[in-house]
């Protein structure tokens, strides 16, 4: 007696498991279950599971029958013939999905060449190991895993061509690459996505060499011909958004230039570019500061005498402002209304990219890199032919990673430039290193891939040859135009009186808990204190109390609200924020006294 | 010699020793004195510096490196080995002088015949905590007469070298309000109320707790592991009584000690704890293969016995014990401390560094310390 439960619920026992499993895989192979029920009989515990539910992970394989594949030659020409689809071959029988469970009691082939009698199931093809994103690494059956997980997931960031309707659209944060290429390496996942429809990168000449140090740590060195060019050109799309908000009591807002009575006017200049609506006009330049939308919004709290009084003066500003370290062009401006019926206004910008020392950078090996160096083309190394590198890559990413599928699509890249075809690089299944290598030799180069550079300073041999050839170079989302922050001084938080934080709001950057700790362990005493001057305050303390004094500016001087003005009272520096929390104390009514002391 | 003599004022006693110790055979006079005169240039470069911050070092120096250790060691499934607390939850339990600790483990050693492995099993197996429930066989009771039959098992009685008699006594001893009476010949006790009335509850209740009770070993001690460390046999036991396991005789009473900190404080004092805390931390450092400078370990041992008794890293230790309120209201629960220093007046005299950086006045140390000897008014 053996317990059968569906979806892990106890319904019935059966005598004869094995045969029970058998009757349901045959059944739904024949198509009178559904695909994704699958069977699995415990010996050990005696139990037959079928399981049905959603959330499962199933992946599809081919139906092995005595040793062979049951999708024969007759199903693959009608394939191709597109006489049949998948789901004919699942109803078939053909192709059925296994989950996790079922697939404990199967044996998969890799190879339709490794099929032997025992085997139950034929992997569709080796490279559905591997998800979509990985599978688009060439060569990556030569690589650490680790670095094939990297790769896959900087190619995520890689701008590209994503949409071909971007025109019209009004997305967040896009980026789009001039003069996208289709990959000379690539795999059957290439074609299978489509990919040369939407590419996301460019080929280029790769030397891989160090160029002065300038490469050092994972940096590249670029030509800045290639740039001239238009290499690794993007284009950056924002869309600044604003609408017309009702509040309570039938106020709105109301987008169009602000009157100058308005609460929190900003210069005439830098409302030069709207129109009479309010709104910008394309094509214009605008930087940080300049207003794209303009806008009014009625005064927050409302009195009742408010109410009869709604003159411009108080109403306040509410314009969408370029924020700190922003620039671009207005690219396009749409005028409609939101799901409420009310204005919406989508305003959309655009930056050129033009690659600058900070951007990054990847191949699809998991090399990733920062611009270190633009190279002006004249001291660009080169070969005998006069072929420059476009970038040129550090040999020390090379050991300790073990990339070689970024040595071996250089070799691939190479051939495939110079004898003009696609190489396939599919994983598992990609064109042999040595017949890419053979070819090489007879296309007239050294089989190694390797040739004699230049020096493009001196003119000079160099004395080793030099690694060179064509890869898939990616420009990653990172650009520095959207990181670079600096700041020496700039705006304050209104509580503390201490600096900002955060780029768009032109912070400073924070002087940690176990920063200040290096500063105490060097004994750097008044350098901690310099430091951390930045809210410092000199605060008139009451001698007699304790209590921090008012500073009277009309009569210029203290007094103490609580022992009068006939008592000594001293100026005293200290931190702002701790004058906030002698005052915190003071609303918790805990009385901080300070006695006071001469300082020397 | 009339060279060490001339050192002694200048270099500690146990370097000199240590000089002495490792001089070449035969070395002449002024060899000697260059020796001495460069580890005493050694010496003197060692020392901090007046105002050098030596407590933020030491955490600086002991945290970094704590990053970098595996959180969890594995357990060895099947190893007759000890799982025994270590790497960073360990190194946390020993700062904070946790009263209770995950994994107590007292360390025997021997005295002659027995540390050569002589009766090695039997000692340790007497070492064990021994409860009633381990020779039972079987409990029953009649709810008619209110009686609770009790089957031993005669060969674990055995090989404790105990009899049932000796059992009954014990019980006798320890349960005061039945009568226990063993059957001739048979290994079955009779439990029988001594007073008449009584609600069958009891006799339930009595069926639970007669298990715990204490029948041999030493108390406390979970688990015994006899092992052989270089040539040399001893016992490592899991839980620890030290106060029980001194007064055997067979025992090596110097080097005999346990992890529990508390443990060693009461029994042998303050300053065996500073050289506990010290071992117990250098054990998890190399464990891990981190190599921290013994001084940083020195005066976080030192600053835990400073006071006297032993004192965790944390709020209820050496911070409880600063005297500024504003240190304290920075480390943790800063609204109970501000309360209580209202409520009692206390007074900040603004003497160390982090009531200093929150009033944004120079720090008293490094180049902050030196200041004028002639007050100024």
């Amino acid at each position: 007696m053996t317990d059968v439960f569906v979806n892990n619920k106890f319904s019935g026992t059966i005598n004869d498991p094995k045969e029970f499993v058998e009757r349901i895989i045959s059944e739904r192979r024949m198509g009178k279950l559904p695909i994704s029920a699958n069977v699995t009989y415990f010996e050990d515990l005696n139990e037959v599971h079928v399981e049905t539910c959603s959330g499962r992970a199933i992946r599809p394989l081919i139906v092995v029958k005595d040793g062979k594949s049951t999708l024969t030659d007759k199903y693959i020409e009608q394939l191709e013939k597109n006489e049949i689809t998948w789901s004919d071959l699942l109803k078939q029988g053909v192709i059925e999905y296994l989950d996790t469970l079922e697939e404990e009691s199967t044996l998969v082939a890799f190879r339709e060449e490794d099929l032997t009698a025992e085997h139950t199931h034929l992997e569709i093809a080796p490279i559905t190991i591997f998800g979509l994103a990985t599978s688009l690494v060439p060569f990556g059956n030569f690589n650490h895993g680790v670095r094939l997980n990297q790769g896959s997931k900087n190619q995520k960031q890689a701008i590209g061509f994503y949409v071909s309707n971007f025109f019209t659209r009004l997305d967040m944060d896009v980026n789009l690459l001039h003069y996208p290429q289709r990959p000379i390496a690539e795999t059957i996942m290439h074609s299978t996505l489509e990919f040369n429809k939407h590419p996301t990168g460019q080929n280029v000449v790769v030397a891989i060499m160090s160029y002065q140090g300038y490469n050092m740590e994972d940096a590249i060195v670029i030509n800045k011909g290639s740039i001239d060019r238009g290499l690794a050109r993007s284009t950056y799309y924002r869309p600044v958004i604003s609408e017309e908000l009702r509040y309570s009591g039938g106020l709105i807002d109301e987008i169009g230039i602000p009157d100058k009575e308005v609460k929190g006017y900003r210069s005439e200049h830098d409302y030069r570019y709207l129109e009479e609506d309010g709104i910008i006009f394309p094509e214009a330049k605008v930087t940080e500061g300049d207003v794209i939308i303009g806008k009014t919004s009625p005064p927050r709290f409302l009195s009742s005498m408010d109410e009869y009084n709604l003159t411009t003066s108080s109403r306040r500003e509410s314009s969408m402002v370029l924020k700190h370290g922003e620039i671009g062009v207005v690219d396009f401006v749409v005028v409609t209304e939101n799901s409420e019926g009310n204005k919406l206004i989508q305003v959309r910008l655009r930056d050129n990219r033009i690659p600058e020392i900070g951007d990054k950078f990847t191949s699809r090996h998991g090399q990733k890199g920062v611009i270190s160096y633009v190279v002006p083309e004249q001291d660009v190394p080169f070969t005998a032919d006069g072929i420059k590198p476009d970038i040129i890559f550090s040999p020390h990413g090379i050991p300790s990673r073990m990339t070689v599928s970024h040595l071996i699509e250089l070799i691939g890249g190479k051939v495939g430039a110079l004898s003009g075809r696609y190489i396939d690089g599919t994983i598992f299944d990609s064109e042999k290193e040595e017949d890419l290598r053979q070819e090489l030799l007879k296309l007239g180069f050294r089989e190694n891939g390797t040739e004699v550079l230049y020096n493009g300073i001196t003119g000079e041999q160099y004395p080793v040859q030099i690694f060179i050839g064509d890869m898939y170079y990616l420009k990653l989302k990172h650009m520095v135009a959207n990181k670079i922050h600096s700041r020496a001084r700039g705006p304050i938080q209104l509580l503390t009186r201490q600096p900002t934080e955060g780029r768009a709001k032109e912070g400073g950057l924070r002087l940690g808990e176990m920063e200040k700790d290096t500063f105490v362990a060097h004994g750097a005493s008044l350098l901690l204190k310099e430091r951390f001057d930045s809210d410092k305050t000199i605060v008139p303390v009451c001698e007699n109390c304790g209590i921090i004094a008012v500073y009277d500016g009309r009569k210029e001087r203290s007094f103490c609200p609580i022992c009068g003005d006939e008592v000594e009272i001293s100026n005293v520096e200290v931190s702002y924020a701790f004058k906030l929390m002698l005052d915190e104390f003071k609303s918790l009514l805990v009385y901080p006294k300070l006695v006071l002391e001469g300082k020397y | 010699m009339k060279l060490f003599k001339e050192f002694e004022d200048k270099l500690p006693e146990n370097i000199l020793e240590e000089v002495k110790a490792n001089l070449p055979d035969k070395c002449s006079e002024s060899r000697t004195r260059k020796i001495l005169e460069a580890v005493y240039k050694e010496y003197k470069s060692s020392v901090a510096d007046p105002g050098e911050n030596v407590g933020l070092v030491g955490a600086e120096s002991i945290g970094e490196p704590g990053t970098q250790m595996t959180l969890n060691t594995f357990h060895f499934a099947g190893v007759s080995e000890m799982n025994v607390t270590t790497g960073l939850p360990r190194l946390i339990e020993i700062l904070d002088a946790r009263k209770t600790i995950k994994t107590e483990i007292t360390e025997i050693f021997l005295k002659k015949p027995y540390n050569e492995g002589k009766d090695i099993k039997e000692i340790a197996e007497s070492l064990k905590e021994t409860l009633f429930r381990s020779f039972l066989k079987e409990i029953s009771i009649n709810i008619a007469s209110l009686q609770m039959t009790i089957e031993l098992d005669e060969q674990k009685i055995k090989n404790a070298k105990l009899t049932p008699i000796k059992i009954t006594k014990i019980l006798e001893k320890s349960v005061k309000s039945f009568k226990f009476q063993l059957e001739k010949d048979k290994p079955i006790i009779n439990v029988k109320s001594s007073s008449k009335d009584i609600a069958l509850n009891e006799i339930y209740k009595l069926k639970e707790s007669i298990k715990d009770i204490f029948v041999t070993g030493i108390k406390g001690i979970k688990q015994v592991l006899p092992v052989k460390r270089g040539s040399e046999f001893m016992i490592v036991t899991a839980g620890t009584n030290l106060k029980e396991i001194l007064k055997l005789d067979f025992i090596d009473t110097c080097r005999t000690t346990s992890n529990n900190l508390y443990e060693i404080e009461k029994l042998f004092g303050i300053e065996a704890v500073r050289q506990a805390i010290m071992n117990e931390v250098m054990k998890v450092l190399d464990a891990q293969g981190i190599d921290i400078d013994m001084r940083h370990i020195m005066l976080v041992s030192d600053t835990m016995c400073m006071s006297g008794r032993l004192l965790g890293i944390n709020r209820y230790g050496i911070v409880k014990e600063k005297p500024s309120v504003l240190a304290r209201a920075s480390f943790e629960t800063p609204i109970k401390h501000i309360i209580n220093a209202s409520l009692r007046g206390e007074v900040d005299s603004l003497n160390s560094v982090i009531e200093n950086v929150m009033l944004n006045q120079p720090i008293p140390v490094g180049t902050g310390l030196p200041g004028l000897v002639t007050k100024v008014k």
